[in-house]
């Protein structure tokens, strides 16, 4: 999964103190994963349910969505914080165009998450800003433009079309879950089959050796933000057609928190260099299911946050055992 | 408060070791277009919100008055004791986004130990927001695991902590009526409030710390070149340990102290401060890859930020979300002309 070489070589020279098992750092997150389901299978009435199930997967996939497009760019060793802003403004267009037809408003949603990344992928590559800086810019003013665009206001969505694209189904399963699967398989293929993906790699391990080697530096680094800001105007389309009314002032709140939590803890590190797709996937399910396990027990949300932060603290402690070895 | 603190400290991976006199030890003498950058680039800030004040006094009556001026530096005293600690942080190349939920846990805190007077309600925040930051500092200087997603994990545990501490942010604690922690909020001097000259002398020390100490001219040398400043044998995890303290201190205060203005410890705020305090360091002139940067710029980076917010609400026409609209366009507008200015001043 990792195209770091060095990971698997090192455990014969340090066995005398072996802190962290190697198969756990490679594949703690699905080990955690399976251990909460198991864990929910025995102790929690009526979780594995096809019900609950359906339930968890389509709460997470809006996360999953942006979260992809989220490993993507810290694989360039960047961060993007605008994902919560493109969504509100995707969801802010939608109402103002859906009055010409359900494809031209979605086109134009989609286009407004390319432009968010285009802006950010320009202030990154070509002025050369820290990309938390450059998407910080839109993280404030994005959510801005949304609420000037809507009017500040909440709009029910009418079109039946829309709302089918966010409670339809294929063969029972929701089509939003079926949208977030396809899309994983899809980046996974563009990170491990194409230059363009191998490109990303190259550059968020060494930057300027990637500069060096000839590579299009800028063209990718654009491209990757592009693609982020298009899979989560994409979220905040499908977020919106769910709860059937476009919200721009709350759609997306702390959804960058969301989706670099899913990309760490999928094993991602935030130095660039290694993209992990399924690894994300998992690391989105894990802070899903963590959460219903603790709501299930009638525990409440502060505990849920503290153990989530205690999660993520312990995934990167485990990430960085693998780095420094 | 010395208007020209900052220091000519090397632009974005500029290899000059940071000290004051960094522009005179490369032996040549700095070129009249380098100096013109650097004191754009040092006081730009700091002319923009004086032209905005000016032209704004002009336009809105309402805006040149006592009353607003006061207004408006109340409101922003809380984010500049919040934004001064996150400059020191992105001085050292950290960065710390737990600062807003400290916050809030910090007036929370203050709220419920007001009860037991005005040392308790100083005091418990002080301890628990220190102790995250402190906790901050030591995972992120002693084992070595990245700011960002260090403070990530407390500014959601802090939150955590919030809800816990509040029966999931349905209790409100409130402050005593006729409490002399409540004075500490309201009470004034000449009609400006105390929060006012609170964080005018935090920022006046502040600055002292960072300009005339060793401890301060370490902070400049660790987010210049961390490695480097570990091999000329400075102490740099004792260095990062402090300013993610310091950091974790300043929100709890600010904290507190809003809890005083407010009379109650409100859950609800604080979401989002974590960037509005960067924001208002990068507009102030501090690089986020560390190494450079000043307090003064800070304030004036807050100052324009509440102005701007000031403004909008005096165009009663303009709906407030423009506000942040405004600021996004700012901050971009700044950082994109600070990366331009570091460039001349590095090929000049």
């Amino acid at each position: 999964m990792t195209t770091q070489a060095t990971a698997p070589a090192a455990p014969a020279r340090r066995s005398s103190r072996p802190s962290v098992p190697a198969w756990f750092q490679e594949y703690g997150v699905y080990a955690a994963v399976a251990a909460l389901l198991l864990f929910n299978a025995v102790f929690t009435d009526h979780f594995l349910t096809t019900d609950n199930l359906r339930t968890q997967l389509i709460q997470v996939a809006p996360i999953v969505i942006v979260a992809l497009g989220m490993a993507l760019v810290i694989g360039t060793e960047g961060v993007d914080l605008s994902v919560g802003s493109a969504m509100a403004l995707a969801a802010a267009l939608l109402p103002l165009y859906l009055g010409y037809g359900l494809v031209p408003a979605l086109l134009i949603a989609l286009l407004a998450g390319a432009v968010v990344g285009a802006v950010n992928g320009a202030l990154v590559s070509v002025v050369g800003l820290q990309p938390i800086v450059a998407t910080l810019a839109l993280f404030v003013g994005g959510r801005g433009i949304a609420l000037v665009m809507a009017d500040g206001q909440l709009k029910q969505i009418v079109n039946p079309d829309l709302l089918a694209l966010g409670t339809g189904s294929v063969l029972g399963v929701p089509l939003v879950v079926v949208i977030a699967a396809a899309l994983a398989l899809a980046v996974a293929f563009l990170v491990h089959r194409t230059t363009f993906g191998r490109q990303i790699v190259a550059i968020g391990g060494n930057r300027s050796a990637a500069a060096l080697a000839g590579l299009p530096v800028k063209r990718v680094l654009t491209g990757v933000y592009i693609l982020c800001g298009v899979l989560a105007a994409l979220a905040g389309i499908l977020a919106t057609a769910r709860l059937t009314a476009s919200d721009p002032s709350s759609l997306g709140n702390l959804m960058e928190l969301s989706a670099i939590t899913a990309v760490v803890v999928g094993g991602t590190p935030l130095s660039g260099g290694s993209v992990r797709v399924l690894g994300t996937v998992a690391g989105a399910l894990l802070m899903q299911l963590l959460r219903a396990t603790l709501v299930k027990h009638d525990l409440p949300d502060s505990t849920a946050q503290m153990a989530q932060a205690a999660i993520i603290i312990a995934a990167v402690y485990v990430a960085r055992e693998r780095r420094s070895r | 408060m010395k208007l020209s603190s900052s220091l000519a400290a090397s632009p974005a991976g500029g290899s000059a070791p940071p000290s004051p006199k960094a522009a005179d030890a490369h032996g040549a003498r700095p070129s009249g277009r380098e100096r013109i950058a650097e004191l754009v680039q040092r006081q730009g800030v700091l002319a923009v919100l004086l032209l905005v004040i000016v032209i704004a006094s002009f336009v809105y009556p309402t805006f040149a008055t006592l009353d607003n001026a006061r207004g408006v530096t109340v409101q922003a005293s809380f984010l500049a004791i919040v934004a001064l600690g996150m400059t020191l942080v992105i001085i050292t190349g950290g960065i710390d986004l737990s600062v807003g939920s400290v916050f809030a846990l910090g007036g929370v805190l203050a709220a419920w130990a007001s009860q037991w007077g005005v040392l308790p309600a100083l005091l418990v925040p002080l301890v628990v927001c220190g102790g995250i930051g402190l906790i901050n500092g030591l995972l992120i200087a002693r084992a070595g695991m990245a700011p960002f997603i260090v403070t990530l994990a407390s500014l959601l545990g802090a939150r955590g902590l919030l809800l816990a501490l509040t029966d999931e942010g349905a209790t409100t604690y409130l402050v005593p009526k006729g409490s002399f922690f409540a004075e500490l909020g309201q009470g004034s001097v000449w009609g400006f409030g105390y929060p006012i000259l609170i964080a005018l002398a935090l920022f006046g020390a502040g600055g002292l710390v960072l300009q005339r100490t060793s401890f301060g001219q370490t902070l400049f040398a660790v987010g210049g070149s961390s490695d480097a400043a570990t091999l000329m044998g400075l102490p740099v995890a004792r260095a990062k340990i402090m300013v993610y303290l310091l950091s974790g201190l300043l929100a709890g205060l600010a904290g507190a102290v809003n809890a005083a203005r407010l009379s109650s410890g409100v859950t609800i705020i604080g979401a989002g401060m974590e960037l509005d305090a960067i924001a208002a360091v990068v507009i102030g002139g501090t690089l986020l890859v560390g190494g450079a940067g000043s307090v003064s710029g800070t304030l004036w980076g807050v100052l324009l930020l509440a102005v701007i917010q000031n403004l909008i609400n005096q165009i009663g026409s303009l709906n407030s979300s423009y506000q942040s609209v405004v600021s996004g366009g700012f901050l971009i507008l700044v950082v994109v002309a600070q990366r331009y200015l570091a460039r001349s001043r590095r090929t000049a």
